[in-house]
């Protein structure tokens, strides 16, 4: 634990430095001691230096908005994806490569295009069952009483991928034009337009996340050792599994609302984090939580300047750094898989 | 006189695991029936049989891994399926035939999970870790990556794990091995049955332990319970229980006898 003690500051100032770079790289170039004192004032309300009026409100209603679901969202999965791995005890398992995530976008495709008047709260709510069920199906196909078999899971994640994106194939046919954007850019994922609701949203579900994830570092560290043996240690396991299920669904469910399908951040960031940290939860959660968010702004940043001034959605940037990270893994796991 | 006057020790005083008439059905199939079997506390117990007894199964059953279909079993006088896990996890331990951990704990943190049954504060589990990992000479690994252990140092991590779970029983802990020698080296099986031995006679535990080499278990064990086609067909001491006859009966084998020189133990071949 002392040896790692740096990390926490340093991720922490990452964490603050991505941030700021956030709200102030863009088409209208704000410089940082600016943006700080622009935030500043929309938090606090105090007038720390001179901003002009159009600065302060392109920071107030686009910058701000959008730095905070980029931050929330890849927290929120960063510390699932963790998660997952943890109960399905599988270093590959990630809310996009699993299909959770696919399942999630064709739940939010449905309310889009099936119930155009539901508003903003049912896209979510259906994402969430979207991702659940998904979530669900995926479980029930890969496990065994000897734990999840890699091969299965991937297998089901790519069964899913197909039904999900055949889904929203049919349901892009059924869209008029506007359902019709809506779903391109569920599909690739992008933080832009960020609304204020959907941040609020999303910062509550990561609340809610890291209290109950941080409630049961020791179970899944536990559920580790295998079901049987955990069960051995005294762990409710069914409940426990339920449980982590249902938040990792909520997680998901919201993130895909909010943003569409952003893919690796799962799968990437809690690796990064064991090879610094080692897999213990009770560090590995909080640690992908920062270092989640830190990325996903930053990937974010790089999606709204590397083809200025048009943008590229975020899925894209997220696809081409995890992917061949993804590969990296394969090769060093082919010994257990083949 | 005066010891007239003192209460009788109550007959059930060291009986800590009650099996009473169980019987087991797995896809329609009698794994088990009509099992008797009590339990005595500062006793190793080996259950023996050939493959597909029903050895497994029974130690499954004692940890509710496997359900009966009928019977009663009562761990401390009391019925299995009324305990609440987290009490019964602090003096019934298990330890897993093969435990393989996905990711890289340190040999510490793995011996630091048996503390989840345990309300206790990080310095007092702390001393009962470090405590473990001194009694299985574990000391120089504990930094090491579990993955990365051998076999038999696996095992010693794992069961120190189960000791650092059972550390805190306020009754004499039911310990149940499930072949924990399969994996391991001859000087590594002795050591971990030494170990057993040593937790029933100087420290009252209940060990029960499935086995299948005959020899280790007449060395170590205090009793045999030999198992056939879901039956006991014998139980009681190696000397009394392991003859050529139940050998040849149960097992099909015809063996070699002879008695340890000391005449301690009778040795099969």
């Amino acid at each position: 634990m002392d040896k790692h003690r740096w990390l926490w500051p340093s991720l922490l100032a990452t964490l603050v430095v991505t941030a700021l770079m956030s709200v102030s790289i863009g088409p209208l170039h704000i410089s940082p001691s600016v943006s700080f004192n622009a935030v500043m004032h929309w938090a606090t309300s105090i007038e720390l230096g001179i901003v002009a009026p159009h600065e302060q409100l392109v920071i107030d209603n686009v910058r701000l908005p959008r730095t905070l679901l980029a931050l929330s969202v890849g927290a929120i999965l960063a510390q699932c994806g963790a998660v997952m791995q943890g109960l399905f005890r599988n270093p590959l398992a990630d809310p996009g490569i699993i299909g959770v995530s696919s399942g999630a976008a064709l739940g939010a495709a449905c309310c889009i295009v099936l119930l155009p008047q539901g508003g903003e709260y049912s896209v979510a709510l259906c994402a969430f069952i979207g991702g659940l069920l998904t979530t669900l199906t995926v479980y029930r196909l890969a496990s065994s009483p000897t734990g999840t078999s890699i091969v299965l899971l991937l297998l089901s994640g790519v069964a899913i991928a197909a039904l999900a994106g055949a889904g929203i194939g049919l349901l892009t046919y059924m869209a008029d034009d506007l359902a019709l954007r809506d779903l391109t850019l569920w599909q690739m994922g992008s933080i832009a337009g960020a609304q204020w609701h959907y941040v609020l949203l999303s910062l509550l579900t990561l609340a809610l996340l890291g209290w109950q994830f941080n409630r049961s570092t020791k179970a899944l560290n536990a559920l580790l050792l295998g079901e049987a043996e955990a069960r051995h240690l005294g762990l409710d396991v069914d409940k426990l599994k339920v449980k982590l299920i249902l938040l990792c669904a909520i997680g998901v469910g919201i993130a895909v609302a909010a943003t569409g399908i952003i893919g690796f951040i799962g799968l990437v960031v809690p690796h990064l984090v064991r090879m610094m940290v080692g897999p213990d939860h009770k560090q590995l959660l909080p640690l992908s939580a920062m270092l989640g968010a830190a990325l996903l702004a930053l990937a974010d940043i790089g999606a709204r300047s590397m083809v200025a001034p048009s943008e590229l959605p975020v899925g894209l940037v997220t696809a081409l750094l995890g992917a061949p990270f993804f590969i990296i893994l394969l090769l060093k796991q082919r010994s257990r898989l083949i | 006189m005066f010891k007239q006057l003192m209460p009788p020790k109550a007959a059930h005083q060291d009986d800590l695991l009650e099996v009473r008439q169980l019987s087991v059905q797995i896809d329609q199939q009698t794994v088990l029936s009509d099992i008797n079997l009590t339990i005595r506390s500062g006793e190793v117990t080996a259950l023996l049989g050939p493959n597909g007894a029903g050895k497994s199964t029974l130690l499954k059953s004692l940890c509710h891994e496997v359900t009966p279909t009928c019977g009663d079993i009562q761990i401390y006088g009391k019925p299995l399926t009324l305990w609440d896990r987290q009490q019964l996890a602090q003096s019934l331990g298990v330890l897993p035939q093969h435990a393989s951990l996905t990711f890289p704990f340190t040999a510490e943190e793995v011996v630091a999970m048996g503390l989840y049954p345990l309300s206790l504060s990080h310095q007092q589990g702390q001393a009962i870790v470090e405590q473990q990992l001194n009694h299985l000479a574990l000391q120089h690994l504990k930094q090491r990556r579990y993955p990365s252990l051998s076999g038999g140092e696996k095992q010693r991590v794992q069961l120190a794990r189960v000791l650092t779970q059972l550390a805190q029983s306020p009754r004499p802990p039911i310990l149940l091995l499930d072949e924990p020698t399969s994996a391991l080296d001859l000087a590594q099986q002795h050591r971990v049955l030494s170990i057993a031995k040593a937790l029933a006679h100087q420290q009252g535990y209940a060990v029960i332990v499935v086995l299948h080499d005959l020899n280790q278990a007449s060395r170590y064990a205090d009793r045999l319970v030999i198992l056939e086609q879901g039956h006991i067909v014998r139980d009681g001491a190696p000397r009394d229980t392991l003859t050529a006859a139940t050998v040849r009966q149960v097992w099909h084998y015809d063996p070699l006898i002879v008695q340890s020189p000391d005449h301690s133990t009778t040795l099969l071949f």
